[in-house]
């Protein structure tokens, strides 16, 4: 097996230019899986894990190195509130979110985030940068729109953040534990709402309709509460797996986006 | 691929020539058995390492990732005759059954008490939630923790 450690990103993106099948290892909390199973067994990995470009953070601009550790301390409320979630301490230390974005799963914590504020993802090759806004970047169950010359290399949240943000997901038990359902509600002073979730479509999605009828609510009653409820159950589309029923996906999902909104009131 | 890491304060050289976790390395090529193999998908802690500075499931860890890495592993935090502070308290509390879970719970602990040295229990908790132990039922473990953090 070859390994490429680079030291800046030209030479990663050279690196994969040359190679498009080298596999990229950040934290390596999700492909170490697959070659723990024997499901990958890369000949060729390019780790990305000490490049500086890479966990850089600045400001609205998190770079896709930056670990859950660091995210849990950082500025944004819902951001935080999610990392503090994730896995466990030593899955936090190596985890990133250019990780959970390059993975693109349904269950995803951080994309219900990234979804609700509206993120776009920045993408790098020795052709140039792009910047993809987030519906356009997560395409399908475990699929995202990155070329295989590309690398990610950070996520954009929007200048003006919303001031009330919170996320909450449901799983089996408390910690170390995959969505089961996962949602992220911001709101703004003016009332425009937000929500997105996770583990209840192919991608992390916005329920549009229920945003639509809770942000024209300035103060919304205990009825318009419920009606947003039965509105984001409605809206999204779940399957039974292992993890769970569609049936009780749509029922939970109504309750964190109640739970939440009165959150973020 | 030849690596280099320093582990437990001393060089250690191995070629490494296959996308093999760090866990494997330790174990089968440098005999540093103190690192438990269980779940192999960082579910259960008991292959706990700090690698440059932040405590990991040494499973999850690509070993060629590791050149010009610092380690340490339990076998770097005390020995028979001076044990830890985290070995000791779980010795006096029996925080031991079978002892399979006890390597990385120790790595784990010694990593809090480094950042944090008097931790609430609440926080011993959160902190230790990626070690699974199957004996003990945990009382014992936090009991040993509790009282390791209460000293002054
Ligand atoms: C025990 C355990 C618990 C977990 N709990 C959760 C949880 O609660 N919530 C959750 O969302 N996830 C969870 N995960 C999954 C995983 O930790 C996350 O998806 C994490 O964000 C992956 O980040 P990483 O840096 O480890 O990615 P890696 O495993 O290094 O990479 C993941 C994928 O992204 C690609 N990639 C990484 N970086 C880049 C980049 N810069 N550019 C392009 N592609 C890139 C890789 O090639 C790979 O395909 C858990 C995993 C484990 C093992
Ligand atoms: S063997 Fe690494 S976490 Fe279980
Ligand atoms: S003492 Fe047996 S697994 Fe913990």
């Amino acid at each position: 097996m070859e390994m490429t450690t680079p030291k800046d990103l030209t030479e990663a993106l050279t690196a994969i230019d040359q190679d498009p099948d080298a596999v990229l290892l950040a934290g390596g909390t999700d492909v170490m899986i697959g070659v723990n199973f024997g499901e990958t067994w890369p000949s060729h990995v390019v780790g990305l894990r000490r490049l500086a470009e890479l966990t850089a953070w600045e400001g609205n601009r998190i770079g896709a190195g930056v670990t859950y550790r660091r995210l849990e301390k950082g500025p944004f409320a819902a951001l935080a509130e999610l990392s503090r979630t994730v896995g466990s301490p030593q899955i936090r230390n190596a985890g990133t979110i250019g990780g959970n974005l390059g993975t693109a799963s349904p269950a995803g914590d951080a994309l219900p985030f990234l979804a609700a504020v509206d993120a776009e993802v920045e993408l790098a090759s020795l052709n140039g940068r792009r910047t993809l806004p987030w519906h356009e970047f997560l395409v399908g169950v475990k699929r995202n729109a990155r070329e295989p010359n590309e690398l990610i290399v950070a996520t954009i949240l929007p200048e003006a953040m919303p001031p009330r943000q919170a996320f909450a997901k449901v799983g089996i038990r408390n910690a170390m534990v995959i969505s089961t359902v996962s949602a992220c509600l911001t709101r703004r002073e003016d009332g425009t709402t937000t929500i997105a979730l996770g583990s209840v479509a192919p991608t992390t999605i916005r329920a549009r309709k229920a945003e639509a009828m809770i942000s024209s609510e300035k103060s919304p009653t205990e009825a318009a509460i419920a009606e947003f409820g039965r509105l984001v159950s409605e809206e999204i589309k779940p399957i039974s797996d292992h993890r769970s029923t569609a049936a009780y996906r749509r029922h939970a999902a109504g309750v964190l986006a109640k739970r939440l909104l009165e959150r973020c009131l | 691929m030849i690596i280099t890491m320093t582990i437990n304060g001393g060089q250690r050289t191995v070629e490494v020539n296959t996308p093999t976790s760090l866990l494997n390395v330790l174990r089968d090529r440098l005999e540093l058995e103190g690192s438990k193999q269980a779940c192999e998908q960082g579910e259960c802690g008991s292959c706990s390492v700090v690698l440059d500075g932040e405590l990991v499931c040494s499973c999850l860890v690509m070993a060629t990732d590791c050149d010009g890495s610092t380690l340490t592993t339990v076998e770097g935090l005390g020995d028979e005759d001076t044990l830890h502070p985290v070995q000791q308290a779980l010795v006096q509390a029996g925080g031991v059954q079978c002892g399979f879970c006890t390597p990385g719970f120790v790595v784990a602990a010694a990593a809090l008490f480094d950042e944090h040295p008097h931790p609430e229990s609440d926080v011993i908790k959160e902190e230790l939630a990626g070690n699974i132990c199957r004996c003990t039922g945990y009382g014992a473990i936090l009991r040993a923790l509790e009282e390791l953090a209460a000293r002054p």
